[in-house]
């Protein structure tokens, strides 16, 4: 029938498979670097024990304050721990930390920006008013003084800088699911006999996700610039433990004869937060709706 | 009046209703009153913003609750008012009793899953079949749409079809759950011409062969004269004119059915203007006294400074003019 054939599509397209991926990722390779720098980064998490040549805090008298040669690439710090090694193993705690703050912020921030758009009333009210009681302040002052009132520890620093970076997100996702509600679909569904609690997880829910999962990519990059500053100034990461912001810090006293001390573990810092940066713009250009899917 | 029928499934009496402003309350419908039975398909008609999609989105409440106020009259939708049914009786009620085609196919469907998924959440939420049951069901509904490889087309996700796909796609879906009357708003208006008329067959077949009622919203006079039993003709909130299709196209009794009719390309002269209804809609937030057509109307005169009333004017019609009004007294 002469019908049928008009608007069938001859073959599926391709679904969201590597293929399709690539074809995106290849117009931009600003996104390529970022996420090779993210994969990079990744397998460093995984693989540190595997890729260190030494142990990350094994102490080494007689190698003090080493220059970068073919032993130490990165020379050595005060008590001769190779800096290489606990560059390597300082992404588990910096990286690692900021996956996880951004895990825990997003997920609570876009269930509670969620509910607090399809309740509405008082209860939206109170939400959001306490959120920009949080957003008032500036996140890493706030970030500081709730690790402090924590006490000094890589966990708590971790949930004080969840905690401030909650806001954002139920922001977001209270945004998308107020424009959300009013779209056709879900009226369409509410007039199939669609319950509240449906709607938001069938209709809302995923479809507010992927500015969520823009803002956390793009999110990540900051993150592990805050989790490094409250290490660099003591809340955060203690003293044996490697971590990129607490290694700067001890790092500085030796700048000016020992510049690779410093400069090896900013420049990681430096390097992670860019890559998440420019992964995050990225993504957030392919997701962008108003762009199709090109 | 008709409308006492025992197998009513939505009967409308007087009813007003108006939106909050920050300007006011707007007055968008000024008691309608119409009704729907068993297995006919009633056409309600006008133009832009006379209240017709109001009206029916009054009766499954599926009105933003804070801004619209029920001022008077009252709606019977399967015998009980839908203002006062429960969250969970007014989820039985839509989708299985009543359901809704909307105007955009393009945003009716949900971007992330696939129309398979979709048809049979939809066929699940209402009746007792398993998944592959289920999804045996949506072919065979998307196959009475003319969709020749269902199967396929389930896989799919809503970008991939053309407007006139996703329409028999939430026409399917309307008619799933078996309901005893479908709510079709302006279904056709963003296609084209050509898949309209096959959009309008396939409601109507369908229909039909499962009699179904169907009350179908639209400005396009040509549409509903070929699809509807009877018609609704409402201007500015208020029901102008009521009766067969037949009778009404062959002689409308109020001057704004008839001016809607002479608009129609088809039934005028060849290289002449198309004629237009001059004026506007009433400001409908300080709408004037009397026949709300008076200012458009060629016919007004002084009678016509009081509302006129939806009188009977023959057998099973009806019409709100004066100037009927005392012909029929005349007669």
């Amino acid at each position: 029938m002469a019908v049928d054939g008009i608007a069938a599509p001859r073959r599926a397209a391709p679904r969201l498979g590597i293929g399709r991926l690539w074809y995106r990722v290849k117009g931009s390779p600003l996104t390529l670097i970022g996420a090779a720098i993210g994969l990079l980064v990744l397998i460093v998490i995984i693989a540190a024990p595997v890729l260190a040549p030494y142990p990350p805090d094994k102490i080494s008298l007689s190698a003090r304050l080493a220059a970068p040669s073919l032993q130490h690439f990165f020379g050595t710090d005060e008590v001769g721990r190779d800096l290489f090694s606990r560059v390597l193993f300082g992404a588990r705690a910096s990286c690692g930390i900021a996956f996880a703050i951004v895990i825990i912020s997003t997920v609570i921030g876009s269930i509670v920006g969620c509910l607090s758009g399809v309740i509405g009333g008082v209860v939206d009210t109170a939400i959001m008013r306490l959120m920009d009681v949080f957003l008032a302040l500036p996140a890493l002052i706030l970030a500081m003084a709730l690790a402090a009132a924590l006490g000094p520890s890589l966990f708590n620093a971790m949930l004080a800088v969840a905690v401030v970076r909650v806001p954002a997100y139920v922001r977001l996702a209270r945004g998308q699911t107020l424009s959300l509600r009013n779209r056709t679909y879900v009226k369409a569904s509410r007039s199939f006999g669609a319950s509240p609690g449906y709607l938001l997880r069938w209709h809302i829910l995923p479809n507010a996700l992927s500015p969520i999962i823009v803002q956390a990519t793009l999110d990540l990059g900051g993150t592990i610039l805050t989790a490094a500053a409250l290490s660099f100034i003591g809340l955060g990461a203690q003293p044996p433990t490697s971590e990129w912001g607490s290694m700067v810090s001890s790092g500085r006293n030796y700048f000016l004869d020992q510049w690779w001390y410093v400069t090896f573990p900013g420049l990681a810092i430096l390097v992670s937060a860019m890559g998440f940066n420019l992964l995050g713009d990225g993504l957030r250009d392919m997701l962008d709706p108003r762009l199709g899917g090109r | 009046m008709t409308a006492a029928d025992g197998d009513s499934l939505l009967e409308i009496s007087d009813l007003s209703l108006e939106f909050r402003t920050y300007r006011g309350p707007i007055k968008a419908l000024n008691g309608v009153s119409l009704n729907v039975r068993a297995g006919e398909i009633v056409g309600v008609v006008g133009e832009s913003g006379c209240g017709k999609s109001v009206t029916m989105m009054a009766a499954t409440r599926l009105l933003p609750e804070g801004s619209a106020r029920i001022t008077g009259g009252g709606i019977r939708l399967f015998g009980s008012d839908p203002m006062k049914l429960s969250e969970r009786d007014l989820q039985h009620v839509r989708g299985r009793l009543v359901s809704t085609i909307f105007q955009e196919p393009m945003n009716a469907l949900n971007p992330t899953r696939r129309i398979g998924e979709q048809v049979i959440e939809v066929i699940r939420r209402h009746q007792r079949l398993d998944k592959s049951a289920a999804a045996g069901k949506a072919a065979s509904l998307l196959r009475d749409m003319l969709i020749s490889e269902p199967e396929r087309i389930m896989q799919s996700y809503p970008f991939e079809l053309s407007g006139g796909m996703r329409q028999r796609v939430l026409i399917a879906m309307a008619f799933s759950c078996e309901p005893k009357l479908i709510i079709a708003d302006e279904p056709t208006t963003a296609l084209d011409v050509t898949v309209q008329a096959l959009i309008l067959s396939l409601i109507k077949q369908k229909a039909r062969s499962t009699g179904t009622a169907v009350v179908f919203i639209s400005h396009d006079m040509a549409v509903v004269s070929q699809l509807c039993d009877r018609l609704y003709v409402l201007y500015a909130g208020r029901v102008a004119e009521a009766g067969t299709t037949a009778s009404v196209l062959a002689a409308p009794a109020h001057p704004y059915t008839r001016a809607l009719i002479r608009c129609l390309p088809g039934l005028a002269p060849p290289k002449q203007l198309l004629e237009q209804i001059p004026g506007t809609l009433p400001d409908l937030l300080d709408p004037p006294a009397g026949c709300l057509f008076r200012a458009r109307c060629r016919e007004a005169n002084e009678r016509c400074v009081a509302v006129p009333p939806l009188a009977a004017i023959e057998p099973a019609r009806r019409a709100a003019c004066w100037r009927r009004i005392e012909e029929t007294q005349a007669a």
